[in-house]
Order: structure tokens, then sequence, then C-alpha cells
């Protein structure tokens, strides 16, 4: 029977279930512990695991990324939690001169079997300095794998994928998805990296979308439901490695796309993605791929216009109705 | 010979007195890693490879003392002047200048160079080519020594250059509360690559800083190996028996340039002189004199010497490269 849980929740089964298997595993990081997580991910697992597995760390971002690296490639398999990725620009060197290259550097000697995880993407009035799409930065550096779930099953099969996985993982969870409720299965069940899904099946376009865009785009899916235009909804789910045929399969049969993007539009995913899609598909496409991302500027406080700089239903719609030629 | 013999002292032991077979392994080791830079130096004159080529010339006893104190499965993880570190460490010169040479069979396949020497079975955690950037690591491999109590050290080496970095704070600050089994050495060769201490560094005294972490702290001049060893084994015993963390600060001089294209200009050329006259390699040879060995046997092992870098050199030069089709396989793990 399958249960329905919070994504948060799915996040911690993942943790609990593995930290019950592998010694090896810890999860470390700011108020992790006592204070049962900033934002409640962690709940319980100090009570359950103790001090030694569950380990609060001052204030030092590039301090404890660097630890989690160092144990990884002396054998642990760490789950390192970023207060949120907004802070992981502290830790940039660690993650991107010693995690993603250490196994190269060396010839192949050592691997980094190390999760690094927390809160992406705009929350709420938050500001330009907590309001941040780091996807695309850290997708662009070999070596390194993204991972975006979009609901609680993803979440938990994502996660217990990315710990039992050899390599460094930026695993980035929607800030404003951890209360969402969603059905999980019962048991164990794993859900492989680089693996898209259709989210909802579709004939007449295709909108791909990742973490919280996947909402973005079924609501959308919805809304042009009613007016008789059937979208299908492809969801990356990992954006490195990216399955890129899954994508391909769908545009192919659809013939248009949108990809919904809440990150910057400079060198974002999206026009990685489009990219690869108008290569592939070139002779199927019957209008060019269209990009909504996130405005390109840094994220204002007030509400009204926060709200105008990430995407949303109307915007979208309008988007599919002019690559529809209907508008 | 055997670099990665164990000799740490029991704890309260006064330092032994070094034997002839010690000092004899000690100045074989200094001697190869000068004879080892010297012909590097020569290759890179020649073109033999390029990048960047960082020589340790001058500062041989610091890593050949401290890591005489360490058992095998000790970690070491130093920056990129870290050729002395990895043979002390029991790499061969073999495999370390092959990888200078970008050779398949250098230590990391020639894809590290220089800078990125690594050997996961001699627990050489390998060479950064971010200043300080490596601290951070080092009190990981720390903090999963005791997270697994396996009675494991790491010894991290780093120069005065990374102390004003945040990353050594970070690092330092971990170890610090965490209680971690690991020992930070300062190598103080006086010049963060052409900017003296005095511009760098509001306190000359490095080892002061680890009066703000609350953590022990020594400091010495790095000319003599015993000294070195005999020191360092007293930080590594701490962090064995009592898992805690020492800042070392080790006062030394590197006799070249901060790399091959440094011009020195901003030192005299009485200075350097000055400190040639303290060459731990000189000293380290002397030391065997006055325990007696004959003079035919110190000729021996310097002949040795010449022959392993000789050795190591024509392999390098008659060593494979890696072929392009195989390097995808090393980006990630499958």
């Amino acid at each position: 029977m399958p249960r329905t849980v919070a994504f948060r929740e799915a996040l911690n089964e993942a943790m609990l279930e593995e930290m019950e298997k592998d010694d090896r595993i810890f999860l470390m990081g700011e108020e992790v512990g006592h204070y049962d997580g900033a934002y409640k991910v962690s709940k319980g697992l100090l009570k359950k695991f103790g001090e030694r597995r569950v380990i609060d760390t001052p204030i030092a971002e590039g301090g404890f990324v660097g630890v989690g690296i160092g144990a990884a490639m002396v054998g642990l398999r760490p789950i390192i939690e970023l207060m949120t990725w907004n802070f992981s620009f502290v830790a940039a060197d660690q993650l991107i001169n010693n995690a993603a290259k250490i196994r190269q550097m060396s010839g192949g000697q050592f691997t980094l079997p190390v999760v690094f995880r927390g809160p992406g993407g705009s929350a709420h009035m938050l500001a330009a300095q907590h309001s941040q799409s780091t996807e695309a930065l850290w997708a662009h550096i070999p070596g390194l794998k993204v991972v975006m779930p979009a609901n609680p099953k993803d979440a938990k099969g994502l996660l217990k994928s990315a710990i039992r996985d050899d390599n460094p993982i930026v695993f980035i969870e929607g800030e404003v998805l951890y209360a969402d409720q969603g059905e999980i299965p019962d048991g164990e069940y794993t859900i492989p990296l680089g693996v898209a899904e259709v989210k909802r099946p579709g004939t007449d376009i295709t909108l791909i979308g990742w973490s919280k865009m996947v909402k973005i785009a079924l609501a959308t899916a919805d809304a042009l439901a009613a007016e008789g235009i059937e979208a299908e909804v492809v969801d990356p789910r990992t954006i490195r490695p990216l399955d890129e045929e899954l994508l391909v399969q769908s545009v192919s049969k659809t013939k248009r796309c949108l990809i919904l993007e809440e990150g910057w539009p400079f060198n974002g995913v999206g026009a990685e993605i489009a990219y690869r899609i108008g290569r592939r598909c070139f002779d199927d496409l019957d209008a060019p791929v269209e990009r909504l991302t996130g405005a390109d500027m840094p994220m204002p406080y007030n509400h009204h216009l926060e709200q105008q700089c990430i995407p949303d239903v109307p915007r979208a719609v309008a988007a599919v109705k002019k690559l529809l030629y209907l508008e | 010979m055997s670099a990665i013999e164990s000799e740490a002292s029991e704890p309260h032991q006064a330092p032994r007195v070094p034997d002839k077979t010690q000092l004899a392994r000690y100045y074989h080791q200094m001697l190869a890693i000068r004879r080892m830079e010297e012909a590097l130096a020569k290759a890179y004159a020649l073109r033999k490879f390029g990048g960047f080529l960082h020589l340790y010339i001058g500062q041989e006893a610091v890593a050949v003392g401290a890591l005489a104190t360490l058992k095998p499965e000790d970690y070491v993880i130093a920056t990129y002047r870290e050729h002395a570190h990895a043979y002390a460490k029991g790499m061969s010169a073999k495999e370390i200048i092959a990888e200078l040479y970008g050779k398949a069979t250098g230590c990391s396949k020639g894809l590290g160079g220089s800078m990125h020497l690594f050997d996961a079975a001699k627990n050489f955690l390998g060479g950064y080519g971010i200043v300080g950037g490596h601290i951070p690591l080092a009190a990981g491999t720390a903090f999963a020594s005791k997270y697994r109590g396996d009675g494991r050290v790491t010894l991290c080496f780093f120069g005065d250059g990374s102390v004003p970095q945040g990353a050594f704070h970070e690092g330092v600050a971990l170890a610090a509360l965490w209680r971690l089994p690991v020992v930070f050495i300062c190598e103080n060769n006086l010049y963060s690559m052409g900017t003296p201490l005095y511009r760098s560094l509001s306190v000359a005294d490095v080892s002061q800083k680890a009066l703000g972490y609350g953590i022990a702290r020594d400091r010495f001049d790095g000319d003599d190996v015993i000294r070195v060893r005999d020191r360092i084994a007293e930080a590594v015993r701490r962090a064995r028996n009592e898992s805690l963390p020492t800042l070392v600060e080790i006062i030394t001089y590197r006799f070249r340039g901060h790399s091959m294209s440094d011009a020195g200009l901003y030192r005299t050329k009485e200075e350097v002189e000055e400190w040639k006259k303290r060459d731990p390699i000189s000293y380290g040879r002397e030391l065997l004199v006055r325990a007696k060995m004959d003079e035919k046997d110190i000729v021996a092992i310097e002949q040795k010497v010449t022959e392993e870098i000789e050795e190591a050199v024509k392999f390098a030069e008659e060593s494979p490269e890696l072929a392009y089709e195989r390097l995808a396989e090393f980006t990630y793990k499958e």
C-alpha cells in the first residue's frame, strides 16, 4: 500500500534507511542534530543515531564540505547538509576544485561517495542572497552529478540512489517543496540517477521542468487541457547525467517544446537542453524550442516583483499558445 | 630502503639517539629527493614536460624528518610542492618522475602532474594546487580516523602562504573543535611566492594561531632531520594517543624560486647563500660522519641514489602515455 508523506519526510526516510544499513554513512551540517534540522529534514536522526553519526557543525561551509570530501576519500560515505545552496558559494573551491577533480587528478585512485544536499531555489521574499537556483552552476562541472527531485516519491528514491553512488552528488531540494504531500511506495525502492520521467502524457507539446517547475508544468498542462491542448510533462529528475533520450523521444512525438527553469537564462540548464533537442529533433520540430526562465537579475525582495521574476502558469500557458501559433 | 617503517617513539620517552641505520635512511631519502628534483629541473629546461614545477630544494629535512614518525597506514596530504612528501611516504622516484613526464606509468597516470601526486596504497592523499584548499580535507581524513577508531594520524603540510586563507582557519577550527588526530605542519619558507612574510602576515609567528583555537603548538628550525623527526613525533603521539591536533611551524628555506619561472628578484643572492650554509643534506652527511660511518659507505649511498634517479628518468622517458579514449573513465566512477 502506498503511503502519503511530506517531501521532507521522504528525504528523512531515505537517510534513515540508508544509515541503518551502512555505518560508513553519517550526516553533517549546520543545525542537523540538536535543532533537528533548519528545515526539519533530519528530524529525529540525532535521537536515533547519536552524535557520532549526526554531527552539528559551526557555520563554516568551506570547512565542513572539505571534511566531507576528505572523509569520503578514505572510505566513509558522508551526507553533508548545506542549510541552503545559497551558502555553497563559500565552499565552491571545495566542490569545484576538490570534489569534482580528485578522482581524475589521482588517475582514478580515489572515489568520492559523498552527497551534498539542501534546499535551493526561491522561497518567499527572501531577497537576492537567499533565492538562487544553483543547478546550472554545478551541472557545468564535470565530476559532479546534479539531482533535483520534484515530489516525495522521487525525493526518497533519488536520495537513496545518491547515497549509494560512488561520485560526489549535488542534491538540490526545492525549498518550497518540503511540505508537499505525495504518495510513496511502501518498502524498499530506489530511483536510478539519470532517468527522466513523463509526469503527464500528452500529444501537443512537451513541457520540460524539474524540481518545483514540475508543479508549474503540471498546472500549466491542466489549464491547457481545459482548452483542449494536451501537454506532455517531462521531468529530467537528474540534471547531470541528463536523460537526453527521453526528452528527445517526447519532443519527437509532440514536435514542440517549452522548457521551464527557475534559474537565470544565461547559460542556464534550459539552454543546454534546448541545444540538445534542437540538434536531435531538428527535422521533427514545428516551432523553435522555447524557454521560460527566471528573470535575468538578482531576485528582488518585494512580493509582487518577486513573483514576476519566477515562471508561472499564465506565462507558461501564453508561451505554449505562441508555440502552437494560437496567439 | 623503506621510507615508511614506523619510528614513532613511545609516550614519555626521551628522543632516541639516532643510529647509523636511521641516519643513513634519512640521508638516502633527502639526497634522492634533491637529485630527483635536480633531474626534474634539468628535464624541464630541456622541455621534456611543461606545466608548473615547484621545487622543494632546501627543505628536504622537513618532509623526511616528519614522515619518519609515521606508520604506513597514516595519511599524508600536501600542497603543489609535494614531490618530497610523496617520496618520503614511500612512493618511488620512477612513478613520481613519470608523472611529471605525463606518462601512464606515473602515480596519477599522467593526469595530475607535478602538483597532483597521489598514491592510495601508500596513503599519500595528494598534492593540491589551490593554496590552503586541502587543509579542510585533512580535517576530514582525521575525522574519518576518529569515526572509525582506527588510530591513524593525518599529517597535513602547507606553506606560510596558506595561513591567511580561510580554508586554513576553517580546517584548523574544526579539527580543534572535534579533537581530531591531525598534525598541521606549516613549512614557513619565509616567502609566499614573491611576498616576504612581513608583508603577508600581521603576526610573523604562525604557530600563535594555535592559541586562538586552543590547540598545542610547536615552532622550530627545519634544517636538522633529527630535530624535525623528534619534534613532530611529539605531535604525532598527541594525535594518536590523545586524539588532539597540533599546529607546528617549521622555519625553512627554498633555495630555488617559487616555480621555474621565478627569477627571485625579491630576495638577495647573499640571503640565499647564507641559507645554503644550512643545507639540510650537507648536515645529514655530517651526522653520518659523526656517527662514524665509513666514507666509502656514504659514497655508496650517494652512488645508489644516482643510479636510482638515472633509472627513474630512463623509465619515465621510455614510458607510454595514456590514450585519449581512456580519459572519460576517470571523470565519474561507474
